[in-house]
């Protein structure tokens, strides 16, 4: 088989056994990008040179004898993490040409781990989307079938693990930007607790909900990317100085006893009969595994969507009016005066969604308005984190579906905002509470379209989410399909 | 009609912490543009702030100088607006929940005690700077300042008068400079006012329309602006207008103010928690520790100075002037056991060398020790009052003890009274007819024996010596 179609742990096997190197597995990941890039698109910025030579770097660390968490292994980052030296642009013009000064935390993470970067993947501009559609470098298309969107906002980190065209990869998840794409491409998809991976060097959409977490071809790979980007990080005044466990523990112990939550508020109309129907049949897996599923609820389900659209785009206003055309990144030409640059640099350097959300935040902000929308905006979401904390005492954790519907086509949604902002209907709660959350692999439509279980647990208890997903990974036994690439 | 000034005054102070309030990088004023600065002051995507504790801490010293309450818990937020000198696009302040509150200093107007109250003190970050081309229409920008920490100090509406303005900022600035938090530097920007100022006819409560005063770099710029803003209100209100909510700039060459902009277009700010930040919470125990490393504040210091050494009021304010300078008096008079002349030495000789050379007391070359040794040497005779005045001077240029001085220029006062005796005799002799005026009662013929007994003894003779023995000998004779 294709290197490049195996997992981190089992490519492990390989380099330790010395049957294979860096160098051999970093090139079949570019041979198979060569093939498929041209459809998939799910790179902004391929590094191939420089993945050649961590991977030489690599395999002498190997032949020393010195093999770390991911030495060897190719990941592709989102396009969102600040790397040293190479172009950063969030999917957005306004950073086309932005090369940053410094790694963030996660990138300084993998490289210490020995991990080869194979380059930057495509999203929605700023984070902003559900289908990776508001990219000012195109759209990615799902590798399941190219006619539909991978998800988004991490849609290249989806579409790249998913098409193989690189082993893992990282993403964010400010409402479900990376769940809803691993379960519309097929992967795993963790979202970690808020404050549990360190964001510095993450470009910032929403700072009170961003969290990165990995893309992974199964659970065991998702445990092993934790290990290596997880913990405390004087760098971020969020970041929570919590003991990081060894989640590679955590898989294989099984769920016997266990109490399964099924959030009643979750099964709605306008979900897709084929998502319903697969995650009925995960809940009856979940229960052949030992556990005892039991209908829970949270009130406060349906204001999440409204909540989260005043919450994110405040912030998100905030935080990207450092894009100015002043300092870095686009700046428009022939400018009457500093008013009329921002206003042009800033009206060609953005995306409509961003300019909708930003527009949307900075009203929920202004004076007179504050106390009606971003006040009581945050109040609820008190609530919403209330509820959670009654759930989680009487149970272990939460199943759900990770998006309503499976992958869909492209343009579908794009003139038609409210129905995108839908398709993160069942992921923004577990932002809104600051709790994470993991999306696995349960199936798919007739059309073959992959299909999503999200677990959700407490604060700090990815563990646990990693705990369920094996055991649900390891009992489910619907068979390991590729996309017929 | 007669009106009343209302004033209230904001005060930006930057502190004197080796690193910015939000990243590691230096604070320190004067290095090449844009040396100090990091991703994170830069305002790059995707970098974050972290709270320097230390300017917490300085916050709480001026609180707690100023009476006020500190609240347990306070919290950042962003103030949002565009400009260039403003990398983030917002700058990071405190709104709703300030760390500090509900003061008051009391300041000294025409001999009078006056307590003007503190609405507020919170922490920000400083902005950037513009630098204009003068000769292209290009501008650049340095960020060295970005991120400085600042405190911003709100008075209550409490100020009557351009000269009380004074007086209170005179008051604040002392008070910033003796808890060593802020350098006071004025021009370099590091203690800056905007001021708010409104009239009503004497008498009543009402407060008038106001208008925000900014752009004034020194004392005596706030108070000549306030003093044209309040002649420029009576004027419109005298008239029958009514006076334009706006902010104003002082044009410190024409001496007027202008309009800058109106209430309409004044910015929504859009202020909001910075969920970049946790909240800051600050315990008994943390208050507890900084007040225990408050010095005497200058009021104290001068009130004590006054009963402790007893001298008078106006001794005592230039004396604590400066913690420096009351330091270094302190010294002497503890080294000397003499208040008074040290005042009058600090006071005279000291103060007014440093003057001349644009010195700091802290530069002074006479050591306190030895200012203390010099004014013993007077008191115990071996030098005259006026020989400590040519010992002081070359104390100052060489940085020698007085001792050596007194050897090198032989300036030991002849005290010996056989010695001065005999010349003494000698003079009189050489000059019978003035001894004769002085026996008919021409008192004044005696200044004529002391200046030629000093000349005979190239003025190292002690005068009283002298005196008493001109006295005696002059009268023997006869």
């Amino acid at each position: 088989m294709e290197l490049c179609r195996l997992t981190i742990h089992e490519l492990q096997d390989k380099l330790r056994a010395g049957q294979t190197t860096s160098a051999e597995i970093t090139a079949s990941v570019f041979r198979r990008i060569d093939a498929v890039e041209g459809e998939v698109r799910a790179y902004i910025t391929l590094m191939k040179e420089s993945a050649l030579g961590e991977a030489a770097r690599a395999d002498a660390a190997i032949l020393r004898g010195e093999m770390k968490a991911l030495t060897g292994i190719p990941i592709a980052l989102k396009d969102i993490f600040c790397t040293k030296g190479v172009r950063t642009t969030c999917g957005s013009r306004i950073l086309h040409n932005f090369i940053p000064p410094y790694d963030g935390t996660v990138v300084e993470k993998l490289r210490a781990a020995g991990a080869v970067i194979t380059g930057k993947t495509n999203m929605d501009e700023f984070a902003m989307g559900s289908s990776t559609e508001n990219s000012f470098f195109g759209v990615t298309r799902n590798p399941w079938d190219l006619m539909r969107i991978p998800g988004g906002s991490s849609g290249g980190s989806a579409a790249a693990v998913a098409a193989d065209e690189c082993i893992a990869s990282l993403g964010s998840d400010t409402g479900g930007s990376i769940r809803q794409p691993a379960a519309l491409c097929g992967v795993v998809g963790l979202k970690p607790t808020y404050g549990r991976v360190s964001r510095y060097g993450l470009v910032a959409f929403a700072s009170s909900l961003d969290q990165i977490g990995p893309f992974t071809k199964d659970v065991e790979d998702c445990a092993i990317m934790m290990n290596v980007i997880a913990g405390y990080d004087p760098r971020e005044s969020t970041s929570v100085p919590e003991d990081v466990p060894d989640y590679r523990a955590f898989l294989g112990r099984g769920i016997e006893g266990w109490r399964v939550g099924i959030p009643k508020e979750y099964f709605i109309d306008g979900i897709d009969p084929e998502v319903e129907a697969a995650i009925r049949e995960a809940i009856r897996v979940v229960e052949r595994a030992g556990a005892k599923c039991i209908e829970v609820s949270l009130p406060h389900t349906d204001y999440c969507v409204a909540v989260y659209y005043i919450v994110a785009p405040a912030e998100a206003s905030s935080n990207l009016a450092r894009y100015d055309g002043v300092k870095y990144g686009f700046r428009s030409e022939d400018n009457r005066d500093l008013i009329d640059m921002y206003k042009k640099t800033r009206s060609a350097g953005f995306g409509e969604e961003v300019k909708r959300r930003i527009m949307i935040g900075t009203y929920a902000l202004s004076s007179g308005y504050y106390d009606a929308y971003y006040r009581k905006a945050s109040q609820v979401r008190s609530l919403i984190k209330q509820d959670f904390d009654q759930v989680f005492a009487g149970c272990d954790c939460i199943l759900t579906p990770t998006s309503p519907t499976p992958a869909f086509k492209i343009g579908e949604k794009t003139d038609d905002p409210m129905q995108m902002y839908l398709s993160d209907i069942f992921t923004i709660s577990a932002n809104l509470a600051g709790i994470p959350g993991i999306s696995v692999p349960c199936g798919y439509t007739n059309g073959g379209l992959p299909i999503g279980v999200q677990f959700l647990a407490g604060h700090f208890q990815e563990g646990r989410l990693l705990q369920i997903a094996s055991a649900y990974e390891r009992q489910t036994g619907i068979e390991k399909r590729r996309p017929a690439l | 009609m007669e009106y009343e000034p209302v004033i209230g005054l904001e005060v930006h102070a930057q502190l004197l912490t080796d690193a910015k309030i939000f990243c590691g990088c230096s604070a320190k004023f004067g290095a090449p543009p844009n040396t100090h600065t990091c991703p994170v002051c830069l305002g790059m995507p995707g970098v974050l702030p972290v709270l320097n504790r230390k300017v917490v801490e300085f916050m709480m010293k001026m609180a707690l100088a100023t009476h006020c309450r500190i609240n347990g818990e306070c919290n950042f937020a962003r103030k949002n607006y565009f400009y260039p000198d403003l990398p983030k696009g917002y700058q990071i302040s405190q709104y709703a929940a300030p760390p500090a509150e509900q003061g008051w200093i009391e300041v000294e107007i025409d001999g009078g005690k006056k307590r003007i109250g503190i609405t507020r003190i919170h922490m920000e970050e400083d902005a950037g700077k513009l630098l204009h081309d003068e000769h292209n229409p290009v501008s650049y920008v340095d960020l060295n300042r970005t991120g400085v920490p600042l405190i911003e100090i709100v008075s209550e509406p409490d100020i009557r008068g351009a000269d009380e303005a004074a007086a209170y900022l005179r008051g604040l600035h002392e008070i910033l400079v003796y808890l060593e938090i802020c350098d006071g530097n004025m021009e370099e920007g590091s203690f800056r006012c905007d001021a708010n100022i409104s009239l009503r006819p004497r008498g009543t409560e009402v407060f008038g329309t106001r208008t925000e005063l900014k752009n004034m770099n020194s004392f005596r710029n706030v108070q000549r602006a306030l003093e044209y803003e309040i002649k420029r209100q009576t004027y419109i209100l005298d008239a029958g207008d009514a006076v334009i909510q706006e902010t104003r700039l002082w044009d410190d060459t024409a001496g007027v103010t202008h309009s800058m902009r109106s209430k309409e277009e004044a910015h929504d700010y859009r202020y909001f928690p910075d969920p970049d930040l946790v909240p800051i919470v600050i315990d008994d125990a943390w208050v507890a520790a900084v007040r225990d490393t408050l010095p005497e504040l200058p009021l104290e210091k001068r009130e004590r100075f006054v009963r402790e050494y007893q001298i008078p009021a106006y001794d005592a304010g230039v004396l604590t002037a400066s913690r420096a300078l009351a330091d270094y008096y302190e010294e002497v008079v503890r080294l000397s056991g003499q208040p008074k002349i040290a005042s009058n030495w600090v006071m005279g000789d000291v103060l007014r060398f440093l003057n001349e050379d644009k010195r700091e007391i802290r530069a002074c070359p006479i050591a306190p020790a030895a200012l203390a040794e010099m004014i013993l040497l007077i008191q115990d005779g071996t030098i005259s009052g006026k020989m400590a005045k040519e010992v002081s001077e070359a104390m100052y240029r060489t940085g020698k003890a007085p001792r050596a001085i007194i050897e090198e220029k032989g300036l030991i006062q002849i005290t010996d009274e056989a010695a001065l005796a005999g010349t003494i005799s000698e003079i009189i002799g050489k000059n019978p007819a003035q001894a004769a005026q002085y026996r008919a009662g021409k008192e004044k013929v005696f200044g004529f024996f002391v200046g030629q007994v000093m000349k005979a003894t190239g003025g190292k003779a002690s005068p009283q010596v002298i005196n008493d023995l001109l006295k005696k000998m002059l009268a023997g004779v006869g």
